[in-house]
C-alpha cells in the first residue's frame, strides 16, 4: 500500500517534466524574434480595446456555488457507497433521505430561476 | 514468464539489493523506472492518436486524411513535432509569462497522472491505491485549473470568454460525473480499480447501462468536445482559451485533450466494460492491456463519433442540459441502484443483473415519457411565440402578376 503512495508521489514530480522537456527543446532550437506587430494580442486583427482582465458575469459565481454544495455532499456518499455491506436498510435508507435533500435543494433553486442562463 | 513486467521488476530488486543498496532506495528506483515507462508508452500512444484521430476524422468527411509522409501516412505525427518544435514561440504582448508557460505543462501533466491508475493487466497497474476513483476526480479537475491559466494568462479576451466557459461547462457536468463513478464504486463496494475491475464478473454496462451513459455523456462534455466544444467554438472565439499559444505550447494542449480522451475511454472500459477481462487474461496477464485497449478505443471510436455527427449547444442549453435533466436523472439512479442493491441481498447473480437491468430501462422508460411531454409543452409554447412565416405563394403571385 505503502509503495503504491511513493508511486503516486513519484509520479506527481515526474508528470511535469515530459511537458516540460517537451517545452525545452523549442527553446534551444527555435528562432526567437519578436517584433510589436508579432506579439500583438490577436483579435481577428482589430485592435485590442481596454482591459482585457474584467469582471465576469455574476451567474458564473452562482452556478459555482451549485457546484460547491453538490460536490461536498457527494464527497459524503463515497463512504456510504464503499461500507455498503456493513449498512443495514434504515442506513441505506438515511442515506437516500441525504440524496433526497440534495434532489430538494436542486428543486428549490431551479424554482428560484437559479439556473436560468440569462 | 506469464508475467514479464513483474518479473522484470523481481528481477531489477534482486539485481539492486546485491550492489548493497537499501530497501527504501530501491522502492524509489523502481518507482522512477516504472513511471518513466508508462508515461513514455501513454505518450507514444498519444503521438500515434494524431494520425488515428485525423485518419478516423477524415473518413467521417469524406477525405482521405494524411497520406504523404510514410505508408498511409503513418508518419504524419512525426513530422507534425518536428515541425512543432522548430516553430517560434510567440509570447503576447501584456501576457503573464509564468503562467502563461506553465498552463500547457500542467495540461498535459494532468491527464499522465490519470494513468497512473488505470489497470492494465490482473498484476500490471501503476498503483492499486484504495481511493483511485476520487484520486480520478481530483486529478481530472486539475485540466480545468490548466485552461483557466491559459485564458486568463493570455491577455486575450477571446482566450478569457473561452475560459469562463469552460469553468461554467466543467464543474456543471462534473457533477453527474462523480455520482455516476459513485454506481460502480457502490456495485463493487471499492474506490480500487482493480477490485471494481475483479468484481465485474458481468460487465457493469450490463447491469447499470444508464450510469455508463451519463458517465459517457458528462467525460464528453468534461473532455469539451462537439456537442460541448463551447471553450473552444471556432466560429464565435476563434480558439478559445489556446488562442495565443503557438509551437510546442498549443501541441501540449493538443496532444493532452486527444490524450484526455484516450484516458477517459480507458476509464470508462475500466469501470463498465470490465477493464482487462477478456479470455486467458488470468493464464497470460500480458493479454491484459490488449484487451483494455481494443475496448478503449471502441469508447474512443464512439467519442469521436458524436464529435463528428453533432451540432454545438448553446452555453444556456448546454447547462440546462445538465442542472435540469443530467443530474436528476443520476440522483434517481442512484437512489435506486442503493435501494434495489440492498433488497436483492442473497439472490443469485442472474437474479440481480436482471432486476438491476430491469430497473434501469425503467428508468429509461420514464424519462422518455417526462421529456416527451416536456417537448409536447415546449413545442406549443415557440409556436405561440412565434408565429409561422406567411406562406411564400402570395408574394410570388404578385410577381407573377408584375411580369
Amino acid at each position: 500500500m505503502l509503495n503504491d503512495w511513493i508511486f503516486i508521489g513519484i509520479f506527481l514530480l515526474l508528470a511535469p517534466i515530459f511537458p516540460a522537456l517537451a517545452l525545452l527543446i523549442p527553446r534551444l532550437i527555435a528562432p526567437r524574434k519578436p517584433n510589436p506587430l508579432k506579439t500583438e494580442t490577436y483579435e481577428c486583427g482589430i485592435e485590442t480595446y481596454g482591459e482585457t482582465w474584467v469582471q465576469f458575469k455574476v451567474q458564473y459565481y452562482i452556478f459555482a456555488l451549485v457546484f460547491l454544495i453538490f460536490d461536498i455532499e457527494i464527497v459524503f456518499l463515497f463512504p456510504w457507497a464503499v461500507a455498503f455491506d456493513q449498512l443495514s436498510m434504515f442506513a441505506v435508507l438515511e442515506g437516500v433521505l441525504f440524496i433526497m435533500i440534495l434532489v430538494a435543494g436542486l428543486f428549490y433553486i431551479w424554482r428560484k430561476g437559479v439556473l436560468e442562463w440569462v | 514468464m506469464s508475467d514479464p513486467v513483474n518479473s522484470i521488476a523481481e528481477w531489477l530488486r534482486m539485481i539492486l539489493s546485491s550492489w548493497g543498496l537499501s530497501e527504501g532506495l530501491i522502492t524509489v528506483i523502481l518507482g522512477v523506472l516504472g513511471v518513466v515507462i508508462l508515461a513514455s508508452f501513454v505518450l507514444i500512444v498519444d503521438i500515434m492518436l494524431v494520425w488515428i484521430e485525423r485518419k478516423i476524422v477524415a473518413r467521417f468527411q469524406d477525405r482521405f486524411g494524411p497520406n504523404r509522409v510514410g505508408p498511409y501516412g503513418v508518419l504524419q505525427p512525426i513530422a507534425d513535432v518536428i515541425k512543432l518544435l522548430i516553430k517560434e514561440d510567440i509570447m503576447p504582448n501584456g501576457a503573464d509569462k509564468f503562467i502563461f508557460n506553465i498552463a500547457p505543462i500542467i495540461a498535459l501533466a494532468a491527464v499522465l497522472l490519470l494513468w497512473a491508475v488505470v489497470p492494465l493487466a490482473p498484476t500490471i497497474i501503476g498503483a492499486d491505491i484504495n481511493v483511485a476513483v476520487l484520486y480520478v476526480v481530483a486529478i481530472g479537475s486539475l485540466g480545468t485549473l490548466a485552461i483557466i491559466m491559459a485564458g486568463w494568462a493570455s491577455n486575450n479576451k477571446y482566450a478569457l470568454l473561452g475560459a469562463f466557459r469552460t469553468v461554467a461547462l466543467l464543474i456543471a457536468y462534473e457533477v453527474p460525473m462523480i455520482i455516476a463513478l459513485l454506481v460502480p464504486v457502490l456495485l463493487a463496494r471499492s474506490m480500487g480499480m482493480q477490485t471494481i475491475v475483479a468484481a465485474q464478473s458481468t460487465w457493469y454496462i450490463f447491469v447499470v447501462p444508464l450510469a455508463a451513459v451519463i458517465l459517457f455523456i458528462s467525460s464528453i462534455a468534461e473532455l469539451g468536445r462537439t456537442p460541448f466544444d463551447i471553450s473552444e467554438a471556432e466560429s464565435e472565439i476563434v480558439a478559445g482559451f489556446h488562442i495565443e499559444y503557438t509551437g510546442m505550447k498549443f501541441g501540449l494542449f493538443y496532444a493532452g485533450e486527444l490524450l484526455h480522451a484516450l484516458t477517459v475511454s480507458a476509464l470508462i472500459s475500466t469501470l463498465f466494460l470490465g477493464g482487462w477481462r477478456g479470455p486467458f487474461v488470468d493464464q497470460v496477464p500480458i493479454l491484459g492491456p490488449v484487451y483494455l485497449f481494443i475496448k478503449s478505443f471502441f469508447v474512443y471510436y464512439l467519442i469521436m463519433w458524436i464529435r463528428y455527427s453533432f451540432p454545438r449547444v448553446r452555453i444556456d442549453q448546454m447547462l440546462g442540459f445538465n442542472w435540469k435533466f443530467l443530474t436528476p436523472l443520476a440522483l434517481c439512479l442512484l437512489i435506486v441502484v442503493a435501494i434495489l442493491d440492498k433488497l436483492l441481498v442473497g439472490t443469485s447473480q442472474a437474479v440481480y443483473v436482471l432486476v438491476m437491468l430491469g430497473a434501469n430501462l425503467m428508468i429509461v422508460w420514464a424519462t422518455v415519457l417526462i421529456l416527451r411531454k416536456y417537448a409536447r409543452v415546449e413545442r406549443k409554447r415557440i409556436g405561440e411565440e412565434r408565429p409561422v412565416a406567411v406562406p411564400p405563394d402570395t408574394e410570388s403571385s404578385e410577381l407573377v402578376g408584375q411580369e
